[in-house]
């Protein structure tokens, strides 16, 4: 019949929902405009009047260059995407496989199995990341000069921290799954691997994807495991790099502009393209279906 | 017939137990030596405990004597009235409004889950900037508006607020996302139908939209709850040891500071437990009354 949108006529009501929108819609849009139009200012010249658009002697990339000459930004890039990605495409595998088994496989204690997977859910990282940091010592993989061994670190970790969200969300999504097709699959002769990775994996792409994205911005975001694991200038990864940057520099604010605008406006292009995965995969583990 | 394909259980091991060797290696196994690290002496991160301590649960009776715990729970709680009123109080009324419109719902969706995807570092050296005490961007809106003296954001009394506003900004947009998702399953010909006989506005939203989104709602706060326990990268980037004297640690960041700056790697582990037990029993609490809630109803 008619749709919600007929029933709501314009009003004022409707005036004032438009203005309440945008003025939140301005607080999460204006302050990183601001930070990057004084990124291209003089620190003394933000001081003096941070709203004036960065035009003519106003402008100034001195900032940018003195973050690329005294910090190791594509340094920092290269460990950041480096730790996310294996993170990432380890825990899409692992998880996909464990919820593959929770949808299709019934056996004694696959409940008790299942729900130690919910129960890790519960644990937050500080009531484990002291043990894990003893283990890792014992195993001769933090505080090494080794370039590997310390991304692994933190990686290993990382991966154990997404898996329970991740396998609850796949499992939800593989259940909805026909299972015809994993039959005629069967009837071919496919093992129960290769349906695994010729059916259902391309059956979910956009499952798969939503929880890739997810983990690998959780990790990319991650600061705490970080600060136990990446105490080395040349192993810090983007977060851990802005953290030493507040603690040195605190006051170089032209410098801080600048470092603010380099590692937000590449996630904010990425984000821009594939909003609706990332909405998505951020909020799937609320949203049952 | 289906069940023909999964009559063989062994690949299901083969399918489990990787994702199962690493929780039990990096969750199950650590949880527990947490437990056991917290009665223990370890002053040496990554060190092995030098025995039990005097008496066994010395460092329970420590955090209960300990003036700064009692500041970052009361901090935490805080947190957690902020998380619950400002975050799924703002997230409710703009999905309301959100959904009484027609163009530009995606736009606004877009733009208020954005802060979510950047990292709470850059953010928080973000508002460092907007809160700076020498002409941050808010001192200089408030001079423009002719206030001659500047405000000291990040000084004694009012710092906890400065704390709490940008982590309750940044996260309106996540409640925000999973209530409209929460609006749009409402069935429209209940709308119609209030809309012919006659009910305003405020009635349709007083009547069926909350009514019908409670137990997203409910979803809502058991998050909010869970993750205001959860906050370190904000805190931590904005007010670095709790500073101004140690005013703004929260459980986690305190519990990051003993570990790590003041060396009581036992102690970290005794408030890692704390948080722990703090987060099933709030969450238990914030379940039970929205449960009640839903027996008067029913």
């Amino acid at each position: 019949m008619k749709s919600s949108g007929t029933i709501y006529k314009k009003s004022p009501l409707q005036v004032l929902c438009y203005v309440f929108l945008s003025i939140w819609a301005m607080s999460t849009i204006y302050p990183i405009l601001w930070v990057i139009q004084n990124s291209f200012k003089a620190k003394d010249r933000i001081l003096a009047d941070s709203f004036a658009l960065p035009l003519g002697d106003l402008f100034t990339t001195a900032n940018y260059r003195k973050a690329f000459s005294n910090l190791d930004i594509a340094g920092a890039y290269k460990n950041s995407l480096f730790i996310s990605g294996v993170v990432c495409v380890t825990v899409v595998l692992l998880a996909g496989m464990a919820a593959y088994a929770f949808s299709r496989y019934h056996f004694k204690g696959v409940g008790i199995l299942y729900s130690l997977v919910v129960a890790s859910m519960m644990f937050p990282v500080y009531a484990t990341i002291i043990p894990v940091y003893s283990m890792e010592t014992a195993w001769g993989i933090t505080n090494t000069k080794s370039w590997i061994l310390t991304m692994l670190s933190v990686i290993l970790p990382q991966i154990a921290g997404n898996l329970a969200f991740a396998i609850i969300v796949l499992t939800g999504y593989i259940k909805g799954l026909p299972i015809e097709l994993e039959e005629a699959a069967y009837m071919e002769g496919c093992s129960a691997f290769g349906i695994f990775f010729r059916v259902i994996m391309p059956l979910t792409k956009p499952s798969f994807a939503t929880v890739a994205i997810f983990s690998f911005l959780w990790s990319y975001n991650d600061l705490f495991t970080q600060m136990f694991f990446l105490r080395r200038p040349e192993m810090r990864a983007i977060t851990r790099l802005l953290n030493e940057l507040t603690s040195q520099e605190g006051t170089n604010y032209g410098l801080m502009a600048a470092a603010v605008t380099l590692v937000v406006v590449p996630v904010i292009i990425v984000y821009i393209f594939l909003q609706k995965y990332i909405i998505k995969g951020m909020t799937a583990g609320a949203i049952k279906g | 017939m289906g069940a023909n394909i999964y009559r063989n259980k062994k690949p299901a091991i083969v399918f489990l137990v990787p994702a199962f060797l690493f929780m039990a290696v990096y969750l199950y196994y650590p949880f527990l030596q947490n437990v056991f690290n917290s009665f223990q002496e370890i002053k040496i991160l990554g060190g092995r405990g030098s025995g039990l301590t005097d008496p066994w649960y010395g460092n329970y009776v420590k955090m209960a004597t300990d003036p700064i715990i009692r500041t970052a729970l009361k901090n935490t709680l805080l947190m957690i009235a902020a998380t619950l009123v400002g975050q799924v109080g703002i997230a409710i009324v703009l999905a309301i409004m959100v959904d009484n419109i027609r163009i530009g719902k995606t736009f606004y969706r877009t733009v208020f889950f954005f802060p979510i995807v950047v990292s709470a570092t850059a953010l928080g050296l973000l508002f460092n900037l907007i809160f700076l005490y020498d002409k941050g961007m808010l001192n200089q809106i408030l001079e423009k508006f002719g206030k001659t003296t500047l405000t000291d954001w990040k000084g004694e009394g009012i710092a906890l607020l400065t704390m709490m506003i940008p982590v309750v900004w940044q996260y309106v947009g996540f409640y925000f996302v999973i209530l409209v998702t929460g609006l749009n399953n409402i069935d429209d010909s209940l709308y119609e139908a209030a809309y012919i006989d006659g009910a305003s506005t405020w009635q349709k939203i007083r009547y069926i939209s909350l009514p019908l989104i409670r137990n997203v709602i409910c979803t809502c706060c058991v998050l909010g709850v869970t993750g205001a326990l959860k906050v370190f990268d904000l805190p931590w980037t904005m007010f670095p040891k709790g500073m101004p004297l140690k005013s703004t640690f929260l459980t986690g960041t305190y519990m990051y500071y003993q570990t790590m700056e003041a060396k009581n790697v036992d102690y970290g582990s005794a408030i890692a437990v704390f948080i722990v037990v703090l987060g099933i029993v709030l969450s238990q609490v914030v379940n039970r009354i929205f449960r009640q809630k839903e027996d008067w109803e029913a």
